[in-house]
């Protein structure tokens, strides 16, 4: 993808707050991201790390109350999400924006069939007639490689297995020529060789369509295999952020390189014991007024309580939220 | 074979574990699901056998019918020179202290009315006759054993996270000095920088107690961690079982080649040179697997005796066992389903 093309996405500041009887909890601090034309960037991080969190809030899909955007701008198509009316939100979700969850079991509706699920977009966004809705929907069906399409739209989605519903969330997702394709950790609930067929189809159609992929997993070898740049979450936070070369081969942030020891490797000299990262994620509780690793983290000095480190640019396109990555 | 070697702790032969299906309007049994459909494989002491695969092939199923929580269609079963195959289940509660089980999900195998003293002294009130003080000892002793806080011991499952109440599950399996533990997914459910606590307590438990342990797992990085030897089930049927080194050097079955080449490595160098095997189709249904070898739907090198007739397991190396046509030529004529 072309550096210094105009992103697609540019999410600025994004702050996302969720109101408990606890307190308030700050699932989302003044994440920034932008996303280029036709690149496939990760998302990494632990489950409460605010990977999932951010890109709802931007879509506008979480429940308020208890969620509250905050602050910051998401611009698309030239205009701030966060300002839309619910209206015009419709008018993108689903059209421009498409998204894939992470569980194929519960996200399809199971009384309708797999054809009306894929041509319900394409009648609301994109105004077709039902036959012609019904051409384009096996022609999607084909696209994501699930065979004998003319009979399968007929079929509910109990009839197909997980993988294969996995694929029609992506066709419904790519039914109007989406911009952004936001991919929710879509492969964690599929077999690893499912996942692979996956992986595989969601490459090759990237190219085909040129449309830029976000794509939140925990797992880093999804990511490695996958990804042009990625972005680390940890405590509602960016915490590093590169071009994936660089990012498995120089990782800046502790918490990124303690991730990097701390999986098993499937060849190569098998370690004979795990490195352990102590402790357990943070409560995102109050405002971030200090690192959110510090408690875990091997090489935090007296700032790191006192502070939260802003992301530092350490050049290659790579930034580290990390004192220690201050000035290098 | 392995006569060198002690007796094995546990040894499972032709375990076959078929659920009926009811259908219709009698509820008549119109056929059945071949969860495990003829397993052989024997555990030695203090060792870890990884036992992996995808969702669907049968490994829970297998790990819980060793421990008898099933009653088993067919098959042998003995732990510790205890034949529990056939054993009526009130019979089996004598023996039960020998063997236990970690289950997969921390948070559904924990009472949530109960404090984790109380869940981890079950066992203790079930099976023993120490005084409530020799009990609250000792759930002390296990709390500290697994890493949890002893003052923490009057809480309740809630507040806990993920990875300590995995603790907590494994203080209780850990309760009546276990010989042998069916490890099901323990790490499933857990946060990757916490599955390694996890996996490392385990690892020093072993130690620590002489444990054997039966680790199910579909993560193969991890299971390539842990186990001493790795069985690799395929619907039902256990297609390849190897030294741990062995398997993941050198796979021989092509299942396990197209499941190892399948997991994505964090190494995004390695990621584009590596040649990865993608398995077209699903895995078919237990209740109507197909004719002659299960994998022969999706396999890469199917040959036509492979839709016809099943194959058998051989040694064909020192402890490698393979069930596959490929293998005919190459293996011991009395190998047969010894493993």
């Amino acid at each position: 993808m072309p550096d210094g093309a105009l992103p697609v996405l540019d999410v600025r500041d994004l702050k996302t707050v969720f109101k408990t009887r606890g307190g308030e909890v700050h699932a989302v601090n003044d994440v920034s991201f932008d996303l280029r034309p036709g690149e496939l960037l990760g998302v990494v991080g632990e489950s409460g790390s605010g990977k999932s969190v951010t890109m709802m809030s931007l879509l506008g899909l979480l429940p308020s109350p208890p969620a509250d955007v905050r602050g910051g701008t998401v611009t698309f198509d030239g205009k701030d999400l966060l300002q839309l009316d619910p209206e015009g939100l419709r008018s993108v979700r689903g059209g421009k924006i498409g998204f894939v969850f992470q569980d194929p079991m519960t996200s399809l509706n199971p009384v309708f069939t797999v054809g009306m699920q894929i041509a319900e977009p394409l009648r609301k966004h994109m105004g077709l007639s039902k036959a012609q809705a019904a051409v384009r929907a096996k022609e999607l069906l084909e696209l994501v490689g699930i065979p004998d399409a003319d009979q399968r739209l007929k079929d509910y989605p109990h009839q197909f297995s997980g993988g294969m519903r996995q694929r029609v969330m992506i066709a419904i997702a790519l039914a109007c020529d989406p911009k952004v394709l936001i991919a929710d950790e879509p492969t964690t609930a599929l077999d690893v060789t499912i996942q692979a067929q996956i992986l595989e189809l969601m490459k090759e159609l990237r190219d085909k369509l040129g449309m830029a992929v976000i794509w939140i997993t925990h797992d880093l070898g999804v990511i490695a295999g996958i990804a042009d740049r990625v972005m680390v979450m940890y405590g509602g936070q960016v915490v590093e952020h590169a071009p994936v070369r660089e990012l498995f081969g120089n990782p800046g942030h502790p918490y990124t390189k303690a991730l990097l020891t701390t999986i098993p490797k499937i060849t190569g000299a098998r370690e004979k014991r795990l490195t352990i990262i102590e402790g357990q994620p943070p409560i995102l509780a109050g405002a971030p007024k200090s690192c959110p690793f510090r408690d875990r983290c091997n090489v935090a000095f007296d700032r790191c309580a006192v502070e939260n480190p802003r992301r530092y640019d350490v050049g290659a396109g790579h930034d580290v939220a990390c004192f220690h990555a201050e000035g290098t | 074979m392995l006569d060198q070697t002690p007796a094995p702790l546990v040894r499972v032969r032709d375990l076959k574990m078929h659920f009926p299906i009811y259908a219709g309007l009698f509820r008549r049994r119109v056929g059945e699901v071949k969860a495990v459909d003829g397993v052989s494989f024997d555990v030695m002491e203090g060792e870890t056998l990884g036992l992996v695969g995808e969702s669907g092939c049968g490994k829970s199923t297998c790990g819980r019918a060793v421990l008898r929580l099933y009653d088993i269609t067919s098959g042998e079963i003995a732990i510790d020179g205890h034949d529990i195959g056939t054993v009526p289940q009130p019979d089996l509660r004598s023996m039960r202290p020998t063997m236990q089980m970690v289950f997969q999900d921390p948070q559904a195998s924990l009472n949530p009315r109960m404090t984790v003293e109380a869940i981890i002294k079950e066992p203790l009130d079930e099976h023993t006759t120490l005084s409530e003080a020799e009990k609250r000892e000792k759930v002390a002793e296990l709390m500290d054993a697994v890493g949890l806080n002893r003052k923490f011991a009057k809480r309740y499952p809630h507040a806990f996270s993920g990875g300590q109440r995995q603790r907590i599950g494994i203080a209780r399996a850990l309760a009546l000095n276990p010989k042998f533990i069916v490890c099901d997914e323990p790490i499933a459910a857990l946060d990757v920088s916490i599955q390694a606590q996890v996996v490392n307590l385990l690892e020093d438990l072993q130690e620590q107690f002489g444990l054997t342990y039966l680790f199910i797992s579909h993560d193969l990085s991890m299971v390539r961690h842990i186990a001493t030897r790795v069985a690799v089930m395929y619907l039902g049927k256990v297609v390849e079982l190897s030294p741990r080194e062995a398997l993941y050097a050198d796979p021989l079955h092509p299942y396990t080649k197209a499941l190892l080449s399948a997991v994505p490595e964090p190494d995004p160098t390695l990621g584009t040179a590596k040649e990865r095997i993608i398995l077209q189709g699903d895995v078919p249904s237990p209740s109507n697997p197909p004719k002659g070898c299960n994998f022969c739907t999706r396999c890469p090198v199917v040959m036509d005796i492979c839709k016809q007739q099943e194959p058998v397991t051989h040694e064909v190396q020192p402890g490698r066992f393979v069930a596959c046509h490929l293998f005919n030529d190459t293996a011991g004529p009395t190998a047969g389903q010894e493993v």
